[in-house]
């Protein structure tokens, strides 16, 4: 016999995942941060290519430059969190999915706290 | 198909008798598949990458020391190439991330549209980076601006 309902019909009423939505927007929100954000990485890699300690220290002692050294440590550990746990949804199944969800958050925070802290650091120069 | 088992196999698997939509493996490649390929693989790549610019500003954070060490490693060659490809793979993430934009405003479906939407990405990243390399050797060790 042929079963007539669909997977989908299956799942109907078993729940969302609810966060569906907001990801959606979260991840748009940060990209547009990024795009300025990766501009701003660009200058400062071809500013400080081959550059001195000293002068990587100097150019992020302006605060202009630690603010959007600060915003893309935040912006790129929260987007690429999102687009890591879209990965892994599709692709990893089981119990090991979880496993791989905490390593997800967690890769993603020490990222971008190194950032934020090393470009803190570097502004105030001690 | 129509001899599939009845039964689904466990929980999360699909049962053998549905129809399925056609899926990857009988479609023709098209550019437009492709970019969305790369578009997830340089996002995981970006990923990785991220550790290597929280390396080099931690070193730089850190002491003289580690800060040469660090500009040691990632001008040999091997450091260079990594550096090469995050660039590109950086490069065409954004890219592909505005191709994506201009989809989320329903503009750009048309077969032409996504055809040159997707070579664009490419392409525009292949110069992007090439154009930000070339700066990069020619100013190497003064401070440009």
């Amino acid at each position: 016999m042929v079963a007539m309902r669909t997977p989908l019909k299956k799942i109907r009423g078993l729940g969302s995942a609810k966060s569906g939505t907001e990801h959606f927007i979260v991840q748009r929100v940060t990209a547009v941060a990024n795009i300025v954000l990766i501009a701003f990485l660009i200058y400062a890699a071809l500013h400080l290519t081959g550059a001195s300690r000293a002068e990587v220290k100097e150019f992020f002692s302006q605060p202009w430059a630690a603010i959007l050294g600060i915003l893309l440590a935040i912006s790129t550990s929260i987007h690429m969190r999102i687009g890591m746990q879209v990965v892994i949804e599709d692709y990893v199944h089981g119990g090991n999915r979880v496993l791989m969800l905490l390593l997800n958050s967690f890769f993603s925070l020490v990222a971008g706290v190194a950032i934020f802290l090393a470009v803190t650091k570097l502004y105030l120069g001690v | 198909m129509a001899n599939a088992k009845q039964t689904a196999a466990g929980p999360g698997t699909r049962p053998m008798a549905r129809p399925l939509s056609p899926h990857l493996s009988i479609f023709r490649p098209h550019i437009n598949m492709t970019m969305s390929v790369i578009h997830r693989a340089t996002g995981m790549a970006n990923y990785f990458g991220s550790l290597l610019l929280a390396a080099w500003l931690l070193a730089a954070a850190t002491s003289d020391a580690w800060f040469d060490t660090m500009s040691a490693a990632l001008a040999t060659p091997i450091g260079l190439i990594v550096l090469f490809g995050f660039t590109w793979s950086v490069m065409h993430h954004l890219l592909g991330g505005i191709r994506h934009f201009i989809w989320d405003t329903i503009h750009g479906f048309e077969r032409g549209s996504v055809r040159l939407l997707s070579w664009l990405t490419i392409i525009l990243s292949l110069a992007l980076t090439g154009g930000i390399w070339m700066m990069a050797v020619s100013y190497w060790g003064k401070l440009i601006w």
